[in-house]
């Protein structure tokens, strides 16, 4: 009895949840199998196991350009946006200037407008881009990064800045005492103590630039240049129920790079999330 | 331009420390100065080309403010700032002021260009070939490349041989080889098409207007052309646009952009015009308007609230009940908990969509139940926030962890010795500490869920609708539906989209401060 009330109900919630988290997943893997590739016939328990959705995914569509767009945009985009972040979050936590609070603030709130909106103002400057410097424009790796740039300061400059908070100012007060430049003290001290939150914020950008669609899609129209998002809705916005099969196979696909950075950056993330949390 | 934004000249709490040069630094930051400047000279040669003086200023002005910048030993949080804020200023702040300033005009579908393309527009939509119309010999060019430049009519008159070549904008005089039929062999500057090159961009071709003083010429064929008349023709005199066969005019009408009739007609083709704050208060006003904008303002609203108080209950929930030692396979639940976070969402959202399906989606086979989930409004509300459960809650379990672990377990044992229940402990001791590292992702997970677009527009896109309303559906959020009145089906009305966008903007942004400030005495204790 006491084992069921201490122990025994957090399993139940535990298996319950997994039911689930899991069904849809199950589902995907199946139907991402499943000989006959299509919605009507594909169910929750596997009807047969073939790799034809995956080797027609490769031969029909042009996946593995959109796999190699979405990793390369993705990758350095949430690269260059923790650096930026990272920057910026030094300046709000260590340093005290007018119009800290208003900056601090007018980051968070820019954000909030409707970006989806600005896609006209951003067609119009981006076709202007095209004509004058064609290797930042429609259809490139470079312009779109430098767009979702645009997005690098924003909530994840407030959760490193929370974080950089909670590292002793000490630290590097005594270190300038000691005659270190203030980019010798981010670099070489507070970069290294705030590794975990980088990671975090690393991680989420990742996530949310692989699986944006909206500007993605009126960015890049070359069926060679597409992001997954934009090729796999493009796939089955017409075919629905015949791609099914094929959109279920290239899904899983998409989430072994955020598996993969997952694992990688795991050893600091539950770090960064236990620590980043509360301290102070 | 950082500098105003951040308000002048920074004031530094503690004593400047003297900068000692640091050798290394300086190996880094004259390479990293020299490449900007390099990139900077490489963007000013399109610029020159075109004339863009005034972008070729600012151009300018950034460089030699960033290597000002960098190289005074001054103004060191603008240092750390300038990269994110340049970034921000162009690809977000300047469009985002661009399409607020839309807000104020009627831009959208027929409201498009200036008054004078509008007339042009109106005039050579009604030409038509009449008997008598100017004949010309018509040889069709480009400027650029054969099969997609800008086509170019070079019409030869019969009489004097003159060849002009006309555009949309109008026609000129060029000099210009022609055979004996009247149609011309080479021209200096243009590339005269095949016959085949032609035909294959022949719709292209019937559609081009030369607009001209009486009317426009117009292709009959590919190698004639004529002259025709204009029905409409626009008279200074009255500012009014008369067809010349009926003897109808409309007359322009300034504050809306339009020429109007005595009926109060209006021709399809207007002009932007600026009109005040009037789509402001068309949103408030207007009944067919007013009434959709406050009944989705009011589900936006329990979305939003239901998705995050939904996935952080249930992250928390899930977090509490691993949270025990006792617990066998806690690494295995975690790694396979978090499975949903790691599908790619918007292949998710698609896939649930499937699910939800009547006739053969997973959930009506599973259950035998044969349910049309996005026909009702309360089962297709009930699936959106189901969904939005199964994406958002691995984020919050992962957060609420990583939380629980940090809060020193004797606390809540030492409320147990003080004779505190379980639920009391959890209530008084952790729940508050988990709050404060938990408020401000709370806070941006509303703000995000509020605007949450792939959630309805990958899923429901909006259904089910009214009957009497197909631009408002019962799961839309304002953003979805204001995607559908800026870019949907029914004639785009970008400068209305515009305004209501901007009412979202101040919702989510009021809500969004008033909770910070109340969590600010949160940031002094980390300060």
């Amino acid at each position: 009895m006491s084992w069921l009330k201490q122990v025994g109900w957090r399993h139940l919630v535990g298996v319950l949840m997994l039911v689930f988290a899991l069904a849809p997943i199950v589902f995907v893997v199946s139907a991402a199998f499943n000989p006959l590739g299509t919605l009507s016939s594909s169910e929750i328990v596997p009807t047969g196991a073939s790799a034809a959705n995956f080797t027609r995914l490769f031969a029909d569509t042009e996946f593995g350009h959109w796999f190699l767009n979405s990793i390369v945009i993705a990758g350095l985009s949430s690269a260059a946006s923790v650096f930026i972040s990272a920057l910026a979050a030094y300046a709000f936590s260590r340093r005290r200037f007018r119009g800290r609070r208003v900056g601090l603030l007018s980051v968070l709130l820019i954000q909030m407008f409707p970006q989806f909106l600005a896609i006209v103002a951003i067609f119009l400057i981006f076709s202007t881009v095209t004509d004058y410097w064609p290797a930042l424009g429609f259809n490139t790796w470079w312009g779109l990064i430098l767009l979702y740039l645009g997005g690098a300061l924003g909530v994840n400059t407030w959760l490193m800045k929370g974080f950089f908070d909670t590292v002793p100012r000490e630290l590097d007060e005594s270190a300038t005492m000691d005659g270190a430049s203030h980019p010798q003290v981010f670099f070489r001290i507070l970069l290294p103590l705030v590794a975990p939150i980088l990671a975090v914020t690393a991680l989420l950008a990742f996530i949310g630039t692989i699986n944006e669609f909206l500007i993605a899609n009126v960015f890049l129209t070359d069926a060679g240049a597409k992001t997954l998002p934009v090729g796999l809705v493009g796939m089955v916005a017409g075919e629905r129920n015949a791609n099914f099969g094929m959109f279920c196979a290239g899904t899983l696909l998409t989430a072994i790079p955020t598996v993969l950075v997952f694992q990688l950056l795991q050893r600091y993330i539950t770090d960064g999330l236990t620590a980043g949390a509360v301290k102070g | 331009m950082t500098a105003t934004k951040l308000g002048g000249p920074e004031v530094q709490a503690r004593p400047a420390v003297e900068e000692k040069p640091d050798k290394k630094g300086t190996m880094i930051k004259i390479p990293l100065l020299g490449i900007t400047t390099a990139i900077a000279i490489w963007a000013a040669f399109p610029l020159v080309d075109n004339e863009a003086w005034i972008g070729l200023a600012v151009l300018i002005a950034t460089t030699a403010g960033l290597l000002y910048l960098y190289l005074t030993p001054r103004h060191i949080p603008l240092k750390y700032l300038a990269p994110g804020t340049i970034l921000l200023i162009l690809f977000q702040v300047f469009p985002v002021l661009y399409t607020a300033s839309t807000a104020f005009t009627n831009f959208g579908d027929g409201h498009r260009g200036s008054k004078q393309e509008a007339v042009t527009a109106i005039q050579t939509a009604s030409v038509t070939q009449v008997p008598g119309s100017q004949q010309y010999a018509l040889t069709v060019a480009t400027t650029g490349d054969p099969a997609t430049g800008p086509l170019v009519f070079l019409i030869t008159d019969p009489v004097t041989r003159q060849v002009e070549a006309g555009d949309a904008d109008g026609l000129k005089q060029i000099e210009a080889a022609v055979n004996s039929a009247g149609r011309v062999t080479a021209a200096d500057g243009f590339t005269v098409l095949t016959v085949g090159q032609a035909s294959v961009r022949s719709a292209e071709i019937t559609a081009l207007a030369v607009p001209t003083a009486g009317g426009a010429i117009r292709s009959s064929g590919l190698s004639r052309a004529y002259e025709g008349r204009a029905g409409r023709a626009y008279d200074e005199g009255c500012d009014c646009i008369r067809d010349t066969t009926t003897g109808r005019t409309w007359t322009a009408d300034e504050t809306v952009g339009a020429f109007v009739d005595g009926n109060g007609e209006r021709l399809a083709q207007g002009w932007k015009v600026g009109v005040g704050f009037s789509n402001f208060t068309r949103v408030l006003s207007e009944p067919a308007i007013a009434g959709p904008f406050l009944r989705t303002l009011v589900w936006n609203l329990a979305f939003a609230i239901a998705s995050t108080g939904g996935t952080f209950v249930l992250g928390l929930l899930l977090a509490m009940a691993l949270h025990s030692p006792r617990v066998r396979g806690r690494t295995a639940y975690r790694v396979l908990l978090v499975l949903p976070y790691a599908m790619p969402s918007f292949a998710m959202l698609l896939v649930w969509r499937d699910m939800f399906n009547t006739d053969f989606g997973l959930i009506n086979n599973l259950l035998g139940l044969d349910v049309d989930w996005f026909g009702g409004s309360a089962s297709a509300r009930l699936a959106v926030i189901l969904v939005q459960l199964w994406l958002g809650y691995p984020y919050m379990f992962l957060v609420a962890t990583g939380a629980l672990q940090a809060i020193p377990r004797e606390l809540a044992e030492a409320s147990r010795i003080d004779g505190a229940s379980a639920w009391g402990g959890f209530r008084r001791i952790t729940l508050p500490l988990l709050m404060v590292a938990l408020t401000p992702l709370l806070i941006s997970s509303f703000a995000f869920n509020f605007n949450n677009f792939n959630a309805i527009y990958l899923t429901t896109e909006g259904a089910p609708f009214p009957a009497d309303n197909p631009a408002n559906g019962a799961t839309d959020l304002l953003i979805t539906y204001t995607y559908r009145i800026a870019f949907g089906g029914g004639g785009a009305q970008y400068g209305f989209a515009a305004a209501i966008s901007i009412f979202i903007f101040l919702i989510v942004a009021v809500v969004s401060a008033a909770s910070f400030r109340r969590t600010r005495h949160l940031e002094e204790v980390h300060a």
